[in-house]
């Protein structure tokens, strides 16, 4: 069999800010490390991050702190989230932004010259770190330029297909070269999953084709647990018109910068639906919503940027209830409310997007937006310091770890999450391998049985085109397994995921191994496939209404399931189980912090 | 150091140098599969280009008609040796009648729109064909751009703007002394003033507008905020540079137009409308 | 199999829709590798508001299910799906079908500068090599209090820099190396060039990369007519804002002797 081999310590599985900032770590720390990602460097999916980095560095607010941070994200959360990686996330967000100008990074300044920081639903204070509305890019930008600059190796347009294991852990991985279709091993003590999220399992999302579920696949065939997997989060604002841009991200800083959300009746309509959890910091007019723009302090924030779950849902409801547009969406409307100069200066990406896509001057008219599925908060389980998995040597970090975000994520945390988990992985990571090295070894037969594995579509003849199988696999998720859940219909995608499984396992692809989108579809199919039932089981099994996951059959929170985490782990058989598991509860000094008034 | 693992593509070997495709690139034999008509732009520049060269090099070599009291043409202002006709300008000394005073002096005003950023893409693309247009692939073997002699020699543009600068100052005078009347009284306005004062903006707007001078400003600085005056005369030049290459074509019409127009007056072909 | 309305995403969706505004347009895509390839013409159902990604995605999914083709988000954001176009660099993302006739044949190639891989996908590990050689970014120390102090004023010129989604398109574009092969060793290209731009203006950085950017990256080579500013995606001003101000401050260091002087006699220190 042709394979190229590689050795390293730490192997890390993605090129987005996670996996960047882990492989900076770990090769800081002394460890060989590679970084083997699907596409070049630089185009990962992070780039579309737009709002910015959510850190109390109290630039805006010398009152808000760590413990502020920390009390949004699990309130935002509603309390399921692992309170370690909460309050480590909290507490090391604000030194994750400020190295990322010692590497280069321009984030926008206030006028003491410090970092510009800004408002975002369902943060206290203004904190999130941005550049324009691209941050994303910024943060890539400044990884990828530190990576290369330390001479880390990256593996680019390179799939992995198998973490490879022995009985005391992690000992590498498998892939296959896109350009070439040749394969490749790395030996390797850690591996470190960053692949970020599972959006391709749905039709409208704001994800990027990468997004298949790789790690989280990779991570459950190797032994992980996958932890709170039944908790999507729809983002308020995808674009809905035309067809062909549906689903793509419109960012909640139009929100934050003024924007507000109208029915086809022009009434905005988030005054009806704020919860009691929210109400106590919420504006009750839209005098005194306007009013919070110009004056924080003495004023309730508006309706407008309660968190995503709650927004996703209200424009979900209006829709339904028939006063949507008639592309079916609602109205997001800045173009009368600011003007025409400061739109095009704070959201610069948004207005290009809307003129280059969608023909929309939206300093002349208002946007059409509903939900896309955005960010799975469920993910690898890791142990909150070191961002290890059950099984030795695999690490996960970013999206495709679980925990952090509890049932619903606040915008502007994600991109603090790769970086302080990105690091804490790496470092980790790299400390594994130490312990580790000389120890392991790659197995012939399991790298024989990963190399027929891959090239099994290509044996079969007259078997589906993929294309189709994960067309279908869609619209089963978006249709019964969206953002309103019943136990029938979820009951009913376990029995699609179940055929669609045989059909994966049949179809084939044509043309040969180089650079074939449809073989690698058809290696990313079993993944996307997996991680659905993942999802649907979870979803199934949480008889409640939290955050990312609304059972219409149970609209209410349910302080037990409050207590409760689900699990998913391969089973003996093959399949995939879901178990119940207690929450971490936190320790009394920080549960005193949700005591204090809002 | 590495950087990008290996990735068993191998070392591309040298391109043709002749606009085909290179060995391991797509082979495309077309030079371009642009649809639109991309060789109007530089036909056209090229047309305009060279019709003021000719008009230009006719009026420079003619030595004469460039003066009709109070007007002299831009073409021979400064004018310099004691065979000038009129009076303009102080005299330094006496050339042979055969050479055109205005041979003397042009080479500054030419310096400045050869070397000048503007210019240097409009006639690289159009007379040089290096490249004709975006994506169109150019007729020559070789390329080194301006890394050697003469090209080289496009880094002394500032030098000639300094020049330039010292002509709109001579340019703005000459056409104040177009508030006379033919015998030199002062207090007079005709056509040929503002004609002559229209070109003299032009040709300023076009030097302070250009690259150099917006560096010069300003532009070398890496802190604006040390600098309010500077960054101030910065942001004004960064708004005129915008617009460089509208004042680079006005200001080359305005000047032949007013050299036109002198040329009219000097014979007799037409007679000065006087406003007062 | 799609109702009307829905997306498609990069999904299935195997032809046109019965809400009008759709037509089928003939499509011209290069396939092949670098053994030999040619234009291959295809017919596909297009619908109301689709870019040619769309098309593309819709011809691999229903026709050629092994096209290759290099895309990511599909927004304009990350620079991958880069082609040209009727013969002009653009991302298939940001490329409108309806700025085509309907009659008109669209024709698709692979980026020319760059070897081709297979169909639409080049490789362009060229700008990663040359990414790799640019001095690194190094700051001065941070304040007493850990932060770094930058004024907006200070920090915008670099800024429109780092909007660069590196896509490719300048470096497609530039003739001096897509018409010359052998310049790909001494020319780093456009976008490496403001790459220098940027850390020569970064208000925190403090190497000089003039001679470097002279010597080692081609700034001679650049004859400033401008394709790379025409097809920037991110309407980065390369040529004006980036490539001349570094030709101006290369001419300070190495060109012009007042500058040189200056400098010498400490009279104008680099801030």
């Amino acid at each position: 069999m042709e394979l190229e081999r590689h050795a390293y310590d730490v192997v890390v599985v993605g090129a987005g800010g996670a996996g960047l900032r882990a492989a900076i770590a770990a090769h800081e720390d002394g460890a060989r490390t590679a970084v083997v990602c699907k596409s070049l460097l630089g185009k990962a999916h992070t780039v579309m991050a737009e709002g910015g980095i959510a850190a109390a560095m109290g630039n805006a607010y010398p009152e808000d702190d760590w413990r502020v941070h920390f009390r949004d994200t699990m309130r935002g959360g509603k309390m399921l989230n692992h309170w370690r990686m909460a309050q480590l996330h909290a507490q090391e967000a604000p030194d994750r932004v400020r190295e990322l100008e010692d590497w280069g990074a321009l984030f926008d300044r206030t006028p003491d010259g410090l970092i510009s920081q800004r408002d975002f639903g369902g943060h206290r204070y203004a904190r999130l770190a941005h550049v324009g509305d691209r941050t994303g890019l910024e943060l890539i930008r400044t990884l990828q330029q530190r990576t290369v600059a330390l001479g880390v190796d990256v593996f680019m347009e390179c799939t992995v297909t198998r973490v490879l294991t022995d009985d005391e852990g992690v000992t590498g991985a498998f892939g296959y070269w896109r350009e070439s279709g040749r394969f490749v091993a790395w030996e390797a003590p850690s591996v470190v999953l960053a692949t970020g999220g599972i959006g391709k399992a749905y039709k409208v999302t704001s994800n990027s084709w990468e997004y298949t579920g790789d790690g989280h696949s990779l991570a459950l065939q190797a032994g992980a647990g996958l932890v709170n997997m039944e908790f999507v989060q729809f983002h308020p604002t995808g674009m809905v018109w035309p067809p062909s841009v549906r689903g793509i991200l419109v960012t909640e800083s139009v929100r934050g910068d003024g924007g507000v959300l109208r029915n086809s009746a022009g009434n905005r309509f988030m005054f009806d639906y704020i919860p009691d959890y929210f109400r106590k910091e919420t504006a009750e007019t839209e005098d005194e919503a306007d009013r919070w723009y110009e004056d924080k302090k003495n004023n309730r924030r508006p309706p407008e940027l309660l968190p995503r779950d709650e927004v996703a849902r209200a424009i979900n409801s209006e829709v339904k209830a028939g006063r949507g547009t008639v592309h079916g969406g609602v109205f997001l409307d800045i173009a009368s409310r600011r003007p025409a100069e400061y739109v095009r200066k704070r959201l610069p990406s948004m207005y290009h997007q809307f003129k280059e896509l969608a023909d929309v001057d939206i300093t002349a008219e208002a946007m059409e937006v509903g939900p896309t599925c955005h960010y799975v908060m469920g993910g690898v389980e890791v142990d909150p310091d070191t961002a290890a998995a059950r099984v030795p040597g695999l690490f996960a970090a970013g999206e495709v770890a679980g925990g952090m975000h509890g049932s619903n994520r606040l915008g502007g945390n994600s991109l603090s999450d790769l970086l302080v988990f990105g690091r804490r992985a790496g470092t980790a990571a790299a400390e594994h391998a130490r312990k580790r090295a000389g120890l392991v070894a790659l197995v012939e037969e399991e790298l024989a049985d990963a190399a027929r594995a891959a090239l099994a579509p290509f044996e079969r003849e007259g078997g589906e085109n993929p294309y189709t199988v994960q067309h279908d696999l869609q619209q089963t998720m978006h249709d019964l397994v969206g953002i309103i859940r019943t136990a029938p219909e979820v009951e009913q995608a376990l029995v699609r995921i179940a055929a669609l499984r045989e059909r994966v396992a049949a179809l084939s692809v044509e043309g040969h191994r180089q650079y074939n989108p449809g073989w690698h579809l058809a290696l990313d199919l079993p993944h996307l496939l997996v991680v659905s039932e993942c999802i649907a089981r979870a979803a199934l099994e949480r008889e409640e209404s939290r955050g990312g996951h609304t059972r219409d059959d149970f609209p209410a929170p349910d302080p037990e399931w409050g207590r409760t985490n689900l699990v998913c782990a391969r089973t003996a058989d093959g399949g995939v189980g879901v178990a119940r598991q207690p929450l971490p509860q936190m320790p009394p000094e920080l549960a005193e912090v949700f005591e204090e008034a809002p | 150091m590495t950087t990008t693992a290996p990735r068993g593509t191998g070392a591309t070997s040298a391109g043709r140098g002749d606009g085909g495709p290179a060995p391991r690139r797509a082979a495309i034999a077309a030079r371009t599969l642009r649809t639109d008509r991309w060789w109007v732009q530089p036909l056209v520049t090229v047309v305009v280009l060279v019709l003021f060269i000719a008009y230009s090099s006719f009026r420079a070599f003619q030595n004469a008609h460039y003066h009709a009291s109070p007007y002299i043409s831009p073409f021979y202002s400064p004018c310099i040796t004691t065979r000038c006709e009129g009076d303009s300008f102080p005299e330094f000394f006496t050339g042979p009648a055969w050479i055109s005073p205005a041979l003397y002096i042009l080479v500054l005003p030419l310096g400045i729109r050869l070397t000048c950023y503007y210019y240097r893409k409009a006639y690289y693309r159009s007379f040089w064909l290096s490249p004709p247009a975006c994506a169109v692939a150019e007729p020559h073997r070789r390329y080194t751009g301006e890394t050697r002699l003469p090209l080289l020699g496009q880094n002394v543009h500032r030098y000639f703007l300094y020049a330039a600068l010292l002509f709109n100052v001579i340019l703005f005078y000459e056409a104040f002394r177009g508030f006379r009347d033919e015998t030199g009284e002062w207090g007079h306005m005709g056509l040929g003033t503002v004609i002559l004062l229209v070109n003299a903006v032009l040709l300023f707007l076009y030097s302070v507008s250009c690259h150099s001078c917006r560096h010069i400003v300003g532009g070398r600085l890496n802190s604006f905020s040390k600098h309010p005056l500077r960054y101030r005369a910065w942001t004004a030049v960064s708004t005129l540079n915008a617009r460089h290459m509208q004042y680079a074509w006005a200001s080359l019409f305005t000047v032949a137009f007013a050299d036109f127009y002198v040329l009219l007056l000097a014979t007799g072909t037409i007679s000065d409308p006087r406003f007062f | 199999m799609t109702e009307a309305g829905e997306p498609s995403l990069g999904s299935v969706d195997e032809g046109r829709r019965g809400d009008g505004g759709g037509y089928d347009a003939t499509l011209r895509v290069w396939r092949g590798d670098a053994s030999g390839g040619e234009l291959q013409t295809f017919t596909v159902p297009v619908n109301e508001g689709e870019v040619v990604l769309d098309v593309v995605h819709r011809l691999q999914a229903t026709q050629a299910g092994d096209l290759a083709v290099r895309w990511n988000c599909k927004a304009g954001k990350c620079g991958s799906c880069s082609a040209e176009v009727n013969g002009r660099p653009r991302l298939m993302c940001l490329t409108r079908m309806n700025t085509f006739a309907e009659d008109e044949p669209v024709t698709i190639t692979p980026l020319r500068t760059f070897p081709v891989v297979r169909d639409l996908v080049t490789d362009v590990s060229f700008n990663y090599e040359k990414a790799a050689q640019i001095p690194a970014f190094t700051p001065r120390p941070r304040d007493p209090d850990g932060n770094h102090r930058m004024q907006q004023v200070d920090v915008d010129r670099p800024q429109e820099f780092r909007k660069c989604i590196e896509c490719w398109l300048c470096q497609d574009t530039c003739h001096v190396i897509r018409d010359h092969e052998e310049n790909k060793a001494v020319f780093s290209g456009p976008r490496f060039l403001i790459r220098l731009a940027e850390l020569d203006m970064h208000p925190l950085d403090v190497r000089d990369r003039r001679d470097a950017a002279q010597e080692e990256f081609g700034l001679g080579y650049c004859n400033i007519t401008k394709c790379c500013s025409e097809v920037c995606p991110e309407g980065i001003h390369l040529t004006d804002n980036g490539i001349i101000p570094l030709k101006e401050r290369v001419v300070d260091r190495r060109f012009d002797p007042l500058t040189w002087l200056g400098s010498k006699i400490g009279r104008r220190p680099r801030q």
